[in-house]
């Protein structure tokens, strides 16, 4: 991508919820549910004194991808970090069990949140616990679930654990995926452990890049809209088997990630380990040099191999 | 606290266009707001009602509302706001973005 190509790309990281939605469609054929007039907005923010918002920052609905129907949320990261609260996560798995009632090819989310919204406490973590039992069921039913994970906020906590529990996870370098977000690793393991004011190691342990040489994210794409939108529809139609063989598996390749970098101290030395000679350089990779350079050392397993006869 | 504002303005008698449906701008994140304007049978009239986390500038949002409305002819409309402490420029510039969009809907 040369610099007119990048200025010209839609950023999905600058881009509003219900921009994203109608960048990821096709052309008018979003219909929202529950939108801003509804006025469905959290019972608990104004007992707070804070301010609610109209749609409780997610936007829901479905629209056609490709001319195939599918859901879609998306997740607005400027109010309250995009956090999940009671309503925010009841539209979400309304939106999920919608899916086992009509006919759908698959569900889109695009999640931009820090988790459970702390305001709400124990409604936002009784959400998020919701929301995973609503995507197992879908999963179950053989209909794809797509993350995209691309925003300011990336995807942490209780959305994170949700995000790996999905069919796909596509991120862009921007994006971050982990559980503990870098301000809770430093509160409770202090700054030697992890300095979170240092944006580098924030995003070469966290963010896409590092996701996808450890096979988190399935696809690594430039912060363009279109960009995901090819990939969501290059894999809509490819639910991956949700079995006890499929677990058990995965579970042996977290053991053995476990045990071959349990005593590294940086992303850096992953990726050395990995064996990839420039190791060194990939934070300050673009996309296409990142791809040709790491293509040798993806993870085998699984979804990597997948991909791979796809293209 | 949340406090609560409501102003009625009559509404232009000429207005630029009967207005239809619903337009939606901004985001509640701090020093910004949501505004929501839907059409209303209010004979006539506008309503606005806002929601804000900065309380006591009453004279200010006022003062906003009146030059958005001297702008704008609308009638029958009802504008809704949730505010996080937006500057009052930055609430002209949420107001004209929906006021632009639900005029272009109703254009179509």
């Amino acid at each position: 991508m040369n610099l007119a190509e990048w200025r010209e790309r839609d950023s999905l990281y600058e881009a509003s919820a219900r921009r994203r939605v109608l960048g990821l469609l096709d052309q008018h054929s979003f219909q929202e549910i529950l939108g801003p007039a509804e006025r469905i907005t959290s019972p608990h923010l104004e007992q707070l004194g804070f301010p609610v918002s109209f749609d409780d920052g997610v936007v829901i609905g479905s629209g056609l991808l490709n001319g195939k129907k599918v859901l879609i949320a998306a997740q607005e990261s400027g109010f309250m970090g995009g956090a999940v609260g009671e309503v925010h996560g009841a539209k979400i798995t309304g939106l999920l069990q919608l899916a086992l009632i009509s006919p759908v090819t698959a569900v889109l989310l695009v999640l931009d949140t820090g988790g459970v919204r702390l305001h709400e406490a124990n409604a936002g973590l009784v959400a998020i616990s919701e929301i995973l039992h609503a995507a197992f069921r879908v999963r179950e039913a053989g209909i794809p679930i797509l993350v995209l994970i691309g925003g300011s906020n990336g995807c942490y906590g209780g959305m994170g654990i949700f995000a790996r529990c999905c069919d796909y996870v596509i991120m862009s370098e921007e994006g971050r995926l982990s559980v503990a977000g870098p301000e809770v690793i430093e509160t409770a393991g202090g700054v030697e452990e992890f300095d979170s004011r240092d944006r580098a190691l924030v995003w070469r342990t966290m963010g896409g890049k590092h996701r996808y040489l450890l096979g988190d994210a399935d696809r690594l794409v430039v912060d363009d809209i279109q960009a995901f939108r090819a990939v969501a529809i290059e894999v809509m139609q490819k639910p991956k088997p949700l079995s006890l063989e499929s677990i058990l598996r995965e579970h042996q390749c977290l053991g053995e990630r476990l045990v071959a970098y349990g005593e590294c101290k940086d992303a850096f030395d992953i990726w050395k380990k990995l064996g990839i000679p420039e190791f060194g350089a990939i934070p300050l990779m673009d996309n296409d040099s990142f791809h040709a350079i790491v293509k040798p050392y993806l993870p085998k397993e699984g979804t990597e191999e997948e991909t791979e006869h796809d293209r | 606290m949340i406090e609560l504002l409501k102003f009625e303005f009559p509404g232009h008698r000429a207005p630029m266009r009967p207005v239809r449906g619903s337009a939606f701008a901004g985001v509640v994140n701090s020093g910004n707001l949501e505004v929501l304007i839907e059409s209303a049978d209010l004979g006539g009239s506008c309503h606005v009602e806002v929601k804000t986390s900065a309380n006591g500038f009453r004279s200010t949002w006022t003062a906003v509302l009146e030059d958005f409305f001297a702008r704008n002819r609308f009638a029958d409309i009802k504008v809704s706001i949730n505010d996080f402490g937006a500057t009052p420029a930055v609430v002209s510039l949420r107001l004209d973005q929906a006021a632009a969009e639900i005029m272009e809907m109703g254009a179509k």
